[in-house]
């Protein structure tokens, strides 16, 4: 399969790892891979944040270099759900409309793709860790991604998953709302961890790399003891 | 964002009350027991989902013909000697309930659970006007004695340990200390029985009006609205017009729903229908029965056709209760009548958008709320809506013009790289202001350190691996 890679801005930037495990697991699985260069940003941050026809701005690009795409794989719930929910809401009544539905079709979050597109979930990799899953609010109530992780993490050789019990509660990132609202935001994310801390467990992985680095950003300044990282890095790992 | 009084204080409180970890623990604490009787009950459901579905419809359609249902109502209600007041703003339903006061020549007031109430401040209205208001139910009527608004919608009393109740109750009532639920019931129950006997009027709200019968249908817990609305002369039920169910049987599906999601009961304790007046032949109930219907702007948000749904909500609290922000911020945060995803939807259309901004912005839009709500009202997402309009009416300079040039260097992947190479520069020197005024990440690093941009970013490495 032709595939073309959404690596999105902060992982682009902060966390290219991420982004190179998802090149070198989809290309063992025997895919091709094209990163467009000129794709950068989804434009979530002006849309969350109100902004629409500057979002309209970006995303018009990002439609229109994505037309030719097989298939689109976006590194992150998040992102995601802009692109396949909200980019047909963005230009509903509007010329862009069947352009943005179309790729609506065609897109998929990474841990989706793998497991409902391709049927995937042993990649080989090896992780002799305890880790707990954060489930990405856009992932999991915008794209109902919660089984398709954990399918993959459970043939991780040497994994051991223990769920915390606010898996499915936000971390207070929330883009801009992080720095709109910084004490509610941060509030938000010591629960987290703190429920992380709880199962013990050595890392909190995700598939969505902007929830870690708020939970990062946390973790560094209280110095706790659990790191974070993304699922394809886990996948990547032998 | 520009900010507006109410934004100030909003913000202000939320910074305190969110470093307050003996709050954190308390609400916590209270939902966490919430939680697993919830989703006890709501395994009975034969399919929760679809029940979700089938309420959502018969809301949706409740709303969406409220001139027929509510003429329909009013006409049944009539047919029994029930009166029924239209009342379009606040103002006109204090004055409404004031003129029966007055006309009553009442010397006390007893209510039980009435958010309406609050909304247009009857308390004050009938205070300043020299009569005395009791609340019957327990959680208002502490708040009451504390003269705190209800921290939440459904559990008024939520942030206080049994230890400050007592402690009110001592203070207040000069009961003697206790730690025991069942003690500080019975001394509530103690005073607020004389003033049931007492009472020539009693005020309601309603959980549900039904057209078809013409009747309210009021749903509680400690049996304080039956004595409130069967006792004195004189009932009057305020309730705004979306609580409009088409048929009797509805309730089949919202009386259960509603006690699940608000408080994890299949069925709360007591489930009263009020049609009216005492009939011929009747021992009990009051001799006037009347009903206030209040709009207070809800036909505006009937006009949105985006928004709408927003009235199908029956103020079960489950949103609340789900929601990462009110357990962080509390009720008393909010400073509306309606806390919580619910109220930061309906507040900005039932007052004002720009006052109100703060509540729509102030969301990670995890969208819990939405997965919670038994009649599925797309709560985050008008939450994002209302963020759309806000700007649109009134954007904030700064900010559009970061947007703006943000569009260009997202559009430029030559400038995006740039971009990122000056990052790397810039966060050499950062440490040097770091979480200080000069800090234009402060926001951020004030409660959190940055990540770093990596020595090589992905680009740069798929570009020299081809
Ligand atoms: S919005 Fe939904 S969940 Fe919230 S109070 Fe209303 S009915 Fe309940």
């Amino acid at each position: 399969m032709n595939i073309t890679l959404f690596v999105p801005c902060y992982i682009d930037a902060c966390y290219p790892k991420v982004g190179q495990s998802v090149v070198e697991i989809l290309e063992r699985l025997g895919h091709t891979i094209d990163c467009p260069r000129e794709i950068t940003c989804c434009g979530q941050p002006s849309f969350n944040s109100g902004y629409w026809d500057e979002t309209r701005e970006v995303a018009v690009k990002v439609l229109d270099r994505l037309k030719d795409a097989e298939v689109v794989v976006i590194i992150s719930g998040s992102c995601g759900a802009m692109v396949k929910n909200f980019y047909p809401e963005l230009f509903k009544g509007r010329p862009e409309e069947a352009a943005a539905l179309a790729l609506s079709e065609k897109v998929y979050e990474f841990s989706d793709f793998l497991v409902t597109k391709l049927g995937v979930t042993d990649l080989g990799a090896r992780f002799p860790h305890k880790v707990t899953f954060h489930d990405g609010c856009h992932g999991r109530r915008e794209l109902g991604i919660k089984a398709q992780p954990r399918a993959l993490m459970a043939q991780v050789k040497g994994l051991e998953l223990i769920e915390m019990e606010e898996a499915e509660t936000c971390c207070g990132f929330g883009g801009t709302f992080s720095a709109k609202f910084p004490s509610v935001s941060s509030a938000m994310g010591e629960g987290k961890i703190a429920s992380a801390l709880e199962t013990e467990a050595e890392y909190i992985v995700s598939n969505d790399s902007s929830c870690l680095m708020h939970q990062q950003g946390l973790i560094d300044r209280q110095n706790k003891p659990i790191k974070t990282i993304h699922l394809a890095e886990v996948l990547n790992h032998r | 964002m520009s900010t507006t009084p109410a934004a100030a204080e909003f913000k202000k409180e939320a910074a305190v009350i969110t470093r307050d970890l003996r709050h954190r623990a308390v609400i916590r604490g209270a939902l966490k027991k919430y939680e697993v009787v919830r989703d006890d009950k709501k395994a009975r459901f034969q399919n929760w989902q679809q029940a979700r579905y089938l309420a959502s419809d018969i809301k949706w359609d409740a709303v969406n013909h409220l001139d027929t249902y509510l003429a329909e109502f009013a006409k049944n209600l009539e047919a029994r000697g029930g009166k029924v007041h239209w009342a379009s703003d606040a103002a006109q339903a204090r004055e409404i309930i004031l003129g029966i006061v007055k006309e009553k020549n009442a010397k006390a007031i007893v209510k039980s659970k009435v958010m309406t109430g609050e909304e247009i401040h009857i308390n004050e209205a009938l205070e300043e006007a020299g009569y005395e208001v009791v609340e019957s139910d327990l959680g208002e009527y502490i708040c009451q004695l504390r003269k705190e608004a209800p921290y939440h919608f459904v559990f008024p009393a939520m942030h206080l340990t049994r230890g400050e109740i007592s402690q009110t109750f001592t203070k207040e009532l000069g009961s003697a200390p206790t730690n025991s639920p069942e003690e500080l019931t019975m001394i509530a129950r103690r005073v607020l029985r004389e003033k049931y006997i007492k009472a020539d009027i009693g005020i309601s709200g309603a959980n549900f009006a039904i057209a078809e019968t013409g009747m309210i249908s009021i749903t509680e817990n400690e049996g304080n609205a039956r004595l409130t609305c069967a006792l004195p002369k004189t009932h009057i039920a305020l309730m705004g017009i979306e609580k409009l169910l088409p048929k009797l049987s509805d309730l089949a599906l919202f009386l259960p729903m509603l006690g699940t999601a608000g408080c994890g009961q299949l069925l709360t304790g007591y489930n009263t229908m009020y049609g009216g007046p005492k009939q011929p032949g009747e021992a009990d109930g009051p001799e006037e029965f009347h009903v206030v219907l209040l709009d207070n702007r809800r036909t505006d948000l009937l006009a949105s056709s985006e928004q709408r749904d927003a009235l199908q909500c029956m103020r079960c609290g489950a949103c609340l209760n789900v929601c990462p922000i009110y357990k962080n911020i509390g009720g008393h945060t909010y400073g509306t009548t309606y806390q919580g995803p619910i109220g930061s939807v309906i507040t900005p259309h039932l007052r004002n958008l720009q006052e109100f901004k703060h509540l729509v912005f102030c969301s990670s839009l995890c969208g819990a709320c939405t997965e919670a709500c038994p009649v599925k009202i797309d709560l985050h997402h008008h939450l994002l809506q209302s963020r759309r309009d806000a700007i649109a009416e009134k954007a904030v300079w700064w900010e559009r013009l970061t947007f703006k040039a943000c569009a260009v260097i997202f559009n430029h992947a030559w400038v995006f790289s740039l971009g990122e190479k000056l990052g790397r520069i810039g966060q050499i020197f950062h440490p040097l202001i770091k979480n200080t005024p000069l800090d234009p990440a402060r926001a951020w690093t004030a409660s959190r350190e940055l990540p770093k941009v990596a020595p090589q970013t992905f680009r740069e490495w798929w570009s020299h691996r081809k």
